[in-house]
């Protein structure tokens, strides 16, 4: 941990940012060079990066953490639809509202470990998602979901159906038809939005990254590797837990309130174990525990669903038109398998060779290439030095 | 000198096993003071008690005056006892340094500080203090190993710096030589003398005896969950009661 000096992390963090922003221009290539794709991207990026600052530092496995993505999404419509079509109060209330349901749920569950919080967690999302399913219909508008209306021209009857935004009001917005988020006129769709959204991934992995070097998350080290030394050594291991949760939950309700700036609506779908589920895979997939690993995984489990789920028949055959018909039929027949419908196939596949053979994720993968450049590269010096020698 | 750790009519039992039976112990300042005792005869109930892993039936225990049973064990360390383990418990896949600057840490910052922001690299007084404790107990030069790869004997010297770097008003130690080889018995008997030398007071259990008899100024003596001697090593070489109980003549 002390290997690494401020000016190095600098340096990452400048060159994360800069890749972070050039991604339109270096994904164009890849197919990926499309905004709502790269919205995704940094969405969920900043997701896994918060998920990992629980799992990935004190070990602690979260199987609910769509929870406070849902409620993320469900307070910034709430904004959008009382306050203003800005996305600034919306952002800000969907962090505070998750934090507040983090903390919550956090205190309950953390009063077990191991497969029990995962489990605690588990129960508490998939109430989440049932409450905001079923019970909580006039709050969420149940299967539906929660939508930006019209403004209301007479008396409001239901806020459901009829927006009031009390503050773009009282600055004289005017609206024509169904309005759309902004940040001070900047429209938040398209290019607009994927640039807000990536100026919040960046910012979210520089906290990220501060925290990861921090007193506080050399204990949330601590008690990944041993809990009970830890307790042992005069350190009250819960409170250190519980902010972990709150924190990795806050940055749940960003990427949530993300979602609904770029596309605003919030069902409560959002919130089922499945989602739950994908950003456990995206951080294991790039690498639990690393800052780079999360962002990583969450761009190739998307990358995945939206490009692989594109290609269908058609594509494979132009494909592999140069082989001879009936090949040409058989390896179709085969690649359709893992593309189209079937890229869960791929992706499981994918998953299953990196958790068997790359444990620390892809980026365990990236550190042994580096290393074997290294190798090679100071096997050359030892070469040359030896050669000089002789000579 | 004034009592440091006072146990008063400590009773344990586990189900119907009787594990301490009116336990008493006095252990002064300054002094190295061991319990010795045939397996099952209750040393390591006592001493999850005192740390508050366990909770005795009934009794009382009192450290510096204050009362330590029901206390979680991080109040009992933040009171200033540390506690080195039968095998040792370190922070396996961190650095030898991170293992001693979080002790450090514990000890600075007490029981719970939010500090997110404050690099740990800045706290250079916290990383010096942990680089001379490494030097002390002779680890400097692996300081940035994690700590995985390391020997039995290496993770226990280790284990002593994580606790010497707290400035423990006591240090409690179970088995400090326990699975070690020869070498690395006489290498921690060496370096417990030395600490020694800090003036802190040490309760030991262990079950060789000449760890025992190198270290301790005062030896009690518990067979079947009570204690039925106490003295000076010299005295306790001579007890006929200990001899029948636990030494079984050997070392007479």
């Amino acid at each position: 941990m002390f290997g690494k000096s401020s000016r190095q992390d600098w340096i990452f963090f400048l060159v994360f940012s800069a890749f972070v922003l050039t991604m339109p221009v270096t994904l164009a290539p890849l197919g990926a060079g499309y905004p709502d794709l790269l919205q995704k991207f940094a969405i969920y990026g900043l997701f896994a990066i918060g998920f990992n600052i629980l799992f990935g530092l004190t070990g602690y496995l979260s199987f609910g953490h769509a929870a406070f993505l849902g409620v993320g999404s469900y307070a910034a419509v709430w904004m959008f639809k009382l306050l203003s079509m800005n996305v600034l109060p919306a952002v800000v209330v969907a962090v505070v509202v998750a934090g507040i349901f983090a903390a919550a749920i956090g205190y309950v569950s953390l009063r077990r470990s191991g497969i029990y919080f995962s489990i605690l967690t588990l129960a508490f999302a998939q109430m989440s998602y049932n409450l905001a399913y079923s019970v909580l219909t006039p709050i969420t508008n149940g299967e539906t979901g929660l939508q930006v209306r019209q403004l209301a021209t007479g008396p409001v009857k239901n806020l459901l159906d009829q927006d009031i935004r009390v503050l773009d009001q009282a600055f004289g917005v005017v609206e024509h038809g169904v309005p759309t988020t902004s940040l001070f006129g900047i429209e938040m769709s398209g290019w607009p939005g994927f640039y807000f959204c990536a100026a919040m991934l960046i910012a979210g992995f520089f906290i990220a990254m501060r925290i990861s070097r921090s007193n506080f998350g050399m204990m949330l080290r601590a008690i990944k590797s041993n809990q009970n030394r830890l307790k042992y050594t005069g350190v009250n291991t819960r409170p250190y837990l519980l902010s972990a949760f709150i924190i990795s939950g806050m940055y749940a309700g960003l990427a949530g309130a993300l979602l609904a700036v770029t596309d605003p609506l919030a069902g409560a779908e959002r919130m089922q174990w499945t989602a739950s589920g994908e950003v456990v895979l995206m951080t294991i997939l790039g690498g639990a525990g690393t800052l780079l690993g999360p962002v990583l995984g969450a761009g190739v489990i998307k990358y995945f669903e939206n490009i692989f789920s594109a290609i269908n028949e058609n594509v494979l055959h132009q494909l592999f038109a140069f082989l001879p018909d009936p090949v040409e039929n058989a390896v179709v027949a085969v690649a359709g398998m893992f593309v189209g419908e079937g890229w869960h196939l791929t992706l499981g596949l994918l998953f299953m060779l990196i958790v068997i053979f790359l444990p620390g994720g892809l980026m365990e993968g990236f550190n042994r290439i580096l290393g074997l450049f290294r190798r090679g590269r100071s096997e050359e010096d030892g070469a040359a030095s030896g050669a000089d020698k002789e000579a | 000198m004034a009592a440091i750790l006072e146990i008063h009519d400590v009773n344990k039992s586990f189900g119907g096993l009787r594990a301490l039976w009116e336990v008493n112990l006095t252990v002064e300042e300054g002094a190295v003071h061991a319990i010795i005792g045939p397996n099952g005869a209750g040393k390591s109930t006592l001493l999850n008690c005192l740390v508050g892993r366990l909770k005795p039936d009934t009794g009382t225990v009192l450290f510096a005056g204050q009362p330590v049973l029901g206390r979680e064990p991080y109040e009992i360390n933040q009171m200033g006892i540390a506690r080195v383990f039968q095998t040792p418990e370190i922070f396996e896949d961190l650095t030898l340094l991170d293992n001693v600057v979080i002790p450090a840490m514990a000890k600075h910052d007490g029981a719970f500080r939010f500090s997110p922001w404050q690099r740990v690299s800045a706290r250079k007084e916290l990383i010096e203090e942990a680089e001379h404790i490494l030097e002390d107990v002779g680890l400097i030069e692996q300081r940035n190993v994690v700590c995985s790869s390391l020997s039995r004997g290496d993770k226990r010297r280790l284990e002593l710096a994580m606790c010497l770097i707290q400035h423990p008003k006591l240090l409690l130690l179970d088995e400090p030589t326990a699975g070690m080889s020869r070498a690395d018995t006489n290498n921690t008997i060496e370096l417990l003398k030395k600490i020694g030398e800090r003036g802190i007071t040490k309760v030991i259990i262990e079950h060789d005896m000449h760890v025992v008899f190198s270290l301790a100024h005062r030896i009690s003596v518990l067979a079947r969950g009570t204690f039925i001697a106490e003295g000076t090593p010299e005295e306790i070489k001579g007890d006929p009661k200990v001899q029948e109980a636990y030494l079984g003549g050997a070392h007479a």
